[in-house]
């Protein structure tokens, strides 16, 4: 058995041997094992593509959440104000009622007050006028007769006058 | 620390090495080294080791068969002297004789095939059964379990798949290396398998022998040569770019080119594993050339450093043959080989 001179037997054992073990290991081991990181491989891949497309649609919600909750805040706000802006109109309006209606009220009073003083100041007029003529028509009486029932005549009525 | 330890012995080793001069000379130093030859080559027994005077071996089957005989089995035990276990021309066996080099031989003269189970065979099938049943051990756990993280033999094979994969396939060949994965897997781990199984103390140099690496390297040869293109074959014989006159020396050169490429692997690989085993016999020869204790010890030490670099060694070269196999391939199927020179 020389170093460089290649044996025929173990030539023959080789490569029958090695080609029985290709044959064999391609059969029922590579073909599967192979398949199997291809599948394995492919699933793995399929998986982070799930999670990156979950990923980004979670992101996706996020945003669009916020940006529901912004909106709902800005319409709160507007409505908030739209609210204070009715209510202070409102109570001026109210205000500005109340002070007009005051205002009306009192000329209304004022001019019934006026109305009042008038047909008193009339009615006293009134009297005063049939008072005097009242008291000319009996002075005028008595001035007839004599001075003395004259002069008591008056007295009379000046009495009379008093106890009213 | 392991520095030290190496500087150690390397050290120890040369200075007595000056000292123990004398001894070197040794009438029977023939004796004392002929064991490494006798390892690294095959044999048609398996010894094991040496008890004194009594020879352990593992006599195997001499099988032979010749156009006048037929097939025939012998044992490697008939044709030795049943003392010494020497082989030689005078303990001959049925018209055989295995001569004193290990050589098979017949009394006649006449011609013959020998298909004898050597220790290489057998060092050959151990492989083929441990790549076997870890490969098979590691399919099957695909096929129970399906797509999922791998464990056991599983664990083992998938990673070497998935490195010879894309590590060595998808890049030395390109786009169509799928069809290729089997072979190459295939080849990566006997060669490996052999390398390291050839390093347990006792084993045979299996893939240390030309004849292994022969019909390896035979295989990716027609594996290449078989899947060559047209732009493949193009180069050969019309190299792309050169004048014509110049075609008389080119083409000639890439023909010659096509064998060198497989003979580069078989040789490669034969050479680096058995200087590999040469060296670490070398290493435990001194010990018995100096017959010194101190020799011993350094001379161990040097071993098991040997030792581990021939681990290395045996993965280097598994991935080397590998993946030249894969870059002949791929100069092969590339579709613009003439592109990348």
């Amino acid at each position: 058995m020389d170093l460089i001179t290649p044996g025929t037997g173990l030539i023959f054992w080789q490569l029958f041997g090695f080609l029985g073990l290709l044959f064999i290991l391609i059969k029922f081991a590579w073909k599967p094992m192979l398949a199997a990181l291809d599948e394995r491989e492919s699933s793995i891949n399929n998986a982070l593509k799930a999670a990156e497309t979950a990923r980004n649609e979670m992101a996706n919600l996020k945003a669009e959440n916020e940006k529901l909750l912004a909106d709902a805040r800005l319409e709160r706000d507007t409505i908030l104000k739209k609210a204070q802006d009715v209510s202070v109109k409102m109570i001026d309006d109210a205000k500005n009622e109340a002070i007009k209606a005051g205002a009306l009220m009192i000329e209304n009073a004022k001019a019934v007050i006026e109305t009042e003083k008038k047909a008193a100041l009339a009615d006293v007029k009134n009297q005063v006028a049939e008072l005097s003529l009242d008291i000319t028509e009996k002075l005028l009486r008595k001035n007839l007769s004599d001075d003395k029932s004259q002069k008591d005549l008056v007295d009379g009525f000046i009495k009379e006058l008093k106890l009213n | 620390m392991k520095r030290k330890i190496l500087a150690l012995s390397l050290l120890i080793s040369a200075f007595l090495l000056v000292f123990n001069s004398s001894t070197f000379a040794s009438e029977q130093e023939e004796d004392k080294t002929s064991f490494i030859m006798h390892h690294v080559k095959d044999s048609h027994e398996w010894h094991l080791v040496t008890l004194g005077h009594t020879h352990v071996t593992l006599p195997l089957p001499v099988i032979v068969y010749s156009g006048d005989r037929g097939l025939e089995f012998f044992k490697s035990s008939d044709f030795q002297n049943h003392e010494t276990h020497a082989f030689g021309e005078e303990y001959g066996h049925e018209g055989y004789f295995i001569d004193e080099h290990d050589h098979l031989g017949r009394a006649d003269g006449a011609g013959f095939v020998e298909f004898s189970i050597t220790k290489n065979v057998v060092m050959l099938f151990i492989v083929l059964i441990v790549v076997a049943w870890l490969a098979l051990s590691a399919a099957s756990f695909y096929k129970k379990n399906g797509a999922i993280a791998p464990r056991g033999a599983a664990a083992i094979i998938e990673p070497i798949v998935i490195f010879v994969r894309d590590d060595i396939a998808k890049e030395s060949i390109g786009p169509q290396y799928k069809r290729f994965v089997p072979y190459l897997i295939t080849l990566f781990l006997f060669v490996w398998f052999g390398n390291l199984l050839g390093l347990i103390p006792g084993a045979a140099n299996m893939t240390g022998n030309i004849a292994v690496t022969l019909v390896l390297a035979t295989l990716t040869f027609i594996i290449t040569n078989v899947n060559g293109n047209k732009d493949y074959w193009k180069h050969v014989f019309m190299t792309p770019g050169v004048p014509p006159l110049m075609l008389l020396i080119i083409v000639p050169v890439e023909i010659i080119g096509l064998f060198t490429k497989p003979f580069a692997l078989m040789v490669r690989l034969f050479v680096a594993i058995t200087a590999g085993h040469i060296v670490i016999l070398g290493f435990i020869a001194l010990a018995f050339i100096f017959e010194s204790y101190t020799i011993g010890i350094a001379s161990t030490l040097m071993v098991t450093f040997i030792n581990l670099i021939e681990l290395l060694v045996a993965t280097i070269q598994a991935y080397v043959f590998t993946l030249f196999s894969a870059m002949y391939i791929g100069s092969a199927v590339a579709e613009h080989a003439h592109a990348d020179h």
